[in-house]
């Protein structure tokens, strides 16, 4: 695949002067809408997630005309809802040394310097809101005797910022932000499409100004105009198949954007979570993630031997190799996601993986047990255990559990500037879908805290500074009935082909693919052959597959075949962007730059910028955005 | 192994709908139900009928997209266990198994296993929420909150609205799930000044969607995925009692 390189992108519209006040100044200049106009002013937010949630309730609550979408039966089904660990906030209710500015350090440092500091610093000062937001709509937190809210450090952070509700952080949070938007629906603010995809996005005069969507029950093709967009529809690790994502996460929806203008950022950095239960056999559909926590008291190991098939208990202790306790002395079983699941990686690959297939390590609670007793560790992890007994019939108290890394989390997205707007005027990205905020490396908790300060806090604000530069004209008719020909246009051709082969075969080969050439270790021969082979497969996928029924009515397979055509080309992109990264970044791991040790090695000289990735007819245009650190200084991360 | 599935087909809310029977063979004891269900649309796409459709998104028992009636039981037979969570090691070799729809009137079958769940939505609507627009909200720590009242909200707040407690109730009622709401905000100081009146328009809301009335059965706990418990339907009558005066 070739490329082109464009213009570079000099201004990201942030504020400038020192950075604790970029924020503050940035809402003071954002032009207000009149409160009377307000109503006559319609915004589209397609997602219904942290992101999408909150940012609906938050625009109907300030009187704009919301209408809101999503592909399950209720907004509060999104993926959000499975995310565990908690969220992070600088509220230094510990007294712990925590601050905005350290919150704002670990995560630049985290995201391996490549987030903008300006952006990060934002997100650090709006934490401290969201945590009291969520208590005054009554989300549950977890409190401490004296009835005030308890915080756990989280994933190797050495302050304590991270609140939680049980392991269902996700589902606390997303119900407050789901209720507070059914408030808004029964308000009549917001108007709710559930079981609708969308499938494109209408820009008329240079301006994104409406949705083709699928009603997914009647089949019906529905145009839905607006005077701004919203996309909060969530990652893209599915393009993996395998992934802790919810089935139905797709990139549809900002595939389709960016094939209308919108810059696809950082398109390879994928985050690969170290504890998630091993893939049991070829028909696995899914990976169930345990939470990251387990690895304060489980320890890491496999055998020394390669190929060593004795029973856990059988293999003596000096037969062992806890591995990470080994190589990372000072963090042990806890240093950063991308490093545990290398490592990992590395262990199976030397055939000393254990369980079916030889992709899987040890996570051994036997010490904790014996240390805190049976009880003490139930307390802890009880329903964790019991998760992991369900879906292996294997009981982690008295056998080490079995875990192996699986896709995660998307650090990639929609090219958004400092205001969440895409390269299309009114086409705002927020949440997931976009790439702001974490770098290449997204650190635990974060991700809930982004997503509902760009919802609740940052997207409300600049919608409207957009929207007070309106009105925007007319939609041109043909505009929309291009849109809805390109629509039906995929529909009847996937529908057309009745081939031999489901898009669900497609989507596993294809996510095998990117899992073995574009996932936790990358060469520049991977990736020359993953480019060489997914046009091959998408070929054969358009003229091979074969999507059942019609268009009319409820048609699930035709809901995935869409997903599949759409990840095919994403992954083409994802593959042609860690090709032109020859460096070692966060979780973008290229085998040709590793320090001696084996860790990521960056080269600040050359790929201290953001990929933007322009859609182009003849290939894609990369503009790079330059990343300038005034206030953290760059510098190797070390966790020996 | 081998089972025998007699899996109820609907085209849609118009059609009367039928049981239909399918032999599926080479089950893996470690897949989950929904994957030994996949494999059987897999065969049905290439062989040119219709799969079975069912809803389903996470699959790991937290979104509460999932549901059947397996063997007569929502969620099957496995306690505190959602469909997507079910995994065919529970199931003998060579067994039938029979999965049908939620069935109650308030959730109107879209097609086959597909049922419409909007009245929940709708309950929520009513009042299921504490009134705070973004931005307005003191400091966290303004208002403790006692821990035992905080660990039974969140109990409370579990509930992940998949409509098994309908599906089970002989009256059709969703009162385990309107009543884990309203005890949920009602248990926390925040949720306190729209207490009365949430409790009476969510109840209010219920009755209108067509639900039925609690005989306490207990059919509803038994199977909730959460293990959401009857003390909640308690406090909603009291609550509503109190509040209704
Ligand atoms: C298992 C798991 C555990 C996690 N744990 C944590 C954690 O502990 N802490 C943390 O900070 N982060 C965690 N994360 C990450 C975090 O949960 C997600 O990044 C975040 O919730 C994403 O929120 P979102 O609003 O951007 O998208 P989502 O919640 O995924 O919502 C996407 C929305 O878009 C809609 N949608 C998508 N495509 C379309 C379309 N084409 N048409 C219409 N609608 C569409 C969907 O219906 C949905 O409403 C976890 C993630 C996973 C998978
Ligand atoms: S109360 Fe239980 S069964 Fe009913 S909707 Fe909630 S989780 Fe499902
Ligand atoms: S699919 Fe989400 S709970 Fe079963």
């Amino acid at each position: 695949m070739k490329y082109t390189i464009g213009e570079p992108i000099r201004d990201t519209k942030a504020p400038e002067g020192p950075i604790e006040d970029r924020w503050d100044k940035r809402r003071f200049s954002a032009k207000l809408v009149n409160p009377a106009n307000k109503r006559k002013l319609t915004v589209i937010v397609v997602g219904t997630g942290l992101a999408g949630g909150s940012a609906a309730a938050t625009l109907g609550e300030l009187g704009y005309q919301v209408k809101s979408f999503c592909y399950q039966d209720s907004p509060r089904r999104a993926h959000s809802i499975a995310a565990q660990g908690g969220i992070n906030a600088a509220k230094n209710y510990r007294g712990d040394g925590d601050s905005i500015y350290r919150l704002f350090y670990d995560t630049v440092k985290g995201g391996d310097f490549r987030a903008r500091e300006s952006n990060v610093y934002r997100l650090a000062q709006v934490s401290v809101n969201i945590i009291d937001q969520a208590v005054a709509q009554g989300v549950p937190f977890a409190r401490e005797y004296g009835g005030l809210l308890d915080t756990r450090s989280f994933g190797g952070a050495q302050v304590s910022r991270t609140f939680y509700a049980r392991g269902q952080t996700g589902q606390q949070l997303l119900l407050g932000a789901y209720q507070a938007l059914e408030r808004q629906i029964a308000a009549g603010t917001v108007e709710m499409h559930t079981r609708h995809e969308m499938l494109d996005v209408v820009v008329s005069g240079g301006r994104a100004r409406g949705v083709i969507v699928r009603d997914l029950v009647s089949g019906e093709i529905e145009t839905h105009l607006a005077d701004a967009v919203v996309l909060a529809t969530g990652g893209y690790g599915n393009v993996f198949f395998l992934s802790t994502n919810a089935k139905g996460c797709n990139t549809t929806a900002i595939w389709r954007a960016h094939r209308r203008g919108a810059y696809f950022g950082n398109p390879c950095y994928t985050q690969i979570h170290p504890t998630c239960i091993p893939v049991s056999g070829d028909y696995q559909s899914k990976l169930t993630l345990m939470s990251e926590s387990l690895r304060n008291d489980g320890r890491v190991w496999v055998p020394l031997r390669k190929g060593d098939d004795r029973a856990p208990g059988d293999i003596p202790e000096d037969e062992r190799d806890y591995y990470l306790e080994r190589i990372y002395p000072a963090f042990g079983n806890l240093v950063p996601r991308d490093i545990a699941s290398r490592a990992a990686k590395n262990v199976c690959d030397e055939g000393r993986g254990v369980g079916p297939g030889g992709l899987g390590v040890y996570l051994d609670f036997a010490d904790a047990i014996a240390r805190l007793g049976r009880e003490a560790v139930e307390k802890k992890y009880g329903n964790l255990f019991e998760m992991y007994e369900r879906i292996t019939g294997e009981d982690p108290y008295t056998r080490p559990m079995r875990i192996y890394p699986a896709v995660h989390y998307t650090m990639g997205g929609l090219w958004v500037d400092y205001d969440l707007q895409s390269t299309v005027p009114g086409l705002f990205v927020i949440g997931e879908a976009n790439f702001s905020d974490h770098g290449a490396n997204r650190l635990g908790a974060s991700a809930l805290m982004q997503g509902l300060a760009d919802g609740y806090f940052v997207l409300p604000t600049t919608v409207g500074d957009y929207l007070a530069g309106g009105p925007f004209g007319e939609v041109d008719q043909a505009d929309v009935d291009e849109a809805i020909g390109q629509v039906n246009g995929k529909i009847g051709r996937l529908l057309s082909v009745n081939g031999t082969r489901t898009a669900d075969s497609y989507h596993r080969e294809l996510g095998k693919l990117m899992w073995d050439y574009c996932g936790m270790e990358r060469t520049e021969e991977s990736l020359r052959k993953a480019l060489e082979r997914i046009p091959e497969l998408r070929e054969e996928f358009w003229n091979n597959v074969k999507v059942p029924g019609d268009g009319e009515g409820l048609n699930q397979a035709l809901e995935r075949a869409g997903r599949v055509a759409d990840f095919f080309d994403l992954a083409e992109l994802m593959c042609l962007d860690a090709l032109h990264r020859t460096e070692s970044c966060g979780g973008h791991f290229r085998a040709e730059s590793q320090t001696e040790d084996g860790e990521a090695l960056r080269d600040d000289e050359n790929f201290a910028y953001v990929a933007a990735w322009e859609y182009g007819p003849e290939g894609p245009v990369l503009h790079k955005e330059r990343l300038e650190y005034e206030y953290v200084k760059m510098s190797q991360r070390s966790y020996k | 192994m081998n089972l025998t599935l007699k899996v109820w087909r609907q085209n849609g809310p118009a059609d009367s709908g039928r049981m239909v029977t399918y032999q599926v063979t080479d089950v893996s004891p470690d897949m989950s139900f929904l994957e030994m269900l996949d494999v059987l649309n897999e065969r049905l796409i290439l062989e040119g009928d219709d799969p079975v459709a069912f809803d389903h998104d996470c699959r790991e028992g937290i979104c509460g997209m999932c549901g059947m009636v397996i063997n007569g039981v929502a969620h099957g037979e496995q306690k505190a266990t959602t469909t997507c969570q079910l995994h065919m090691r529970h199931f003998e070799d060579g067994a039938t198994v029979t999965i049908e729809p939620w069935r109650a009137a308030p959730f109107p079958v879209v097609k086959d296993l597909v049922v419409d769940r909007g009245a929940f939505d709708r309950i929520i609507q009513a009042g299921g929420f504490i009134s705070v627009p973004a931005g307005s909200a003191p400091d966290a720590h303004s208002v403790p909150v006692k821990k035992d009242d905080a660990d039974a909200a969140f109990d409370a707040a579990t509930c992940i609205g998949c409509g098994a407690c309908v599906a089970a109730c002989p009256n059709g009622s969703a009162s385990l799930f309107t009543a884990a709401k309203i005890t949920h905000l009602g248990l926390l100081p925040q949720g306190g000044p729209e207490r009365d009146s949430r409790v009476v328009s969510m109840v209010e809301q219920m009755d209108a969607e067509g639900f039925g009335g609690c005989t306490n059965t207990g059919e509803c706990t038994a199977v909730c995925p959460k293990g959401i418990s009857l003390d909640v339907i308690a406090q909603m009558n009291r609550d509503y009692l109190k509040a209704a005066k």
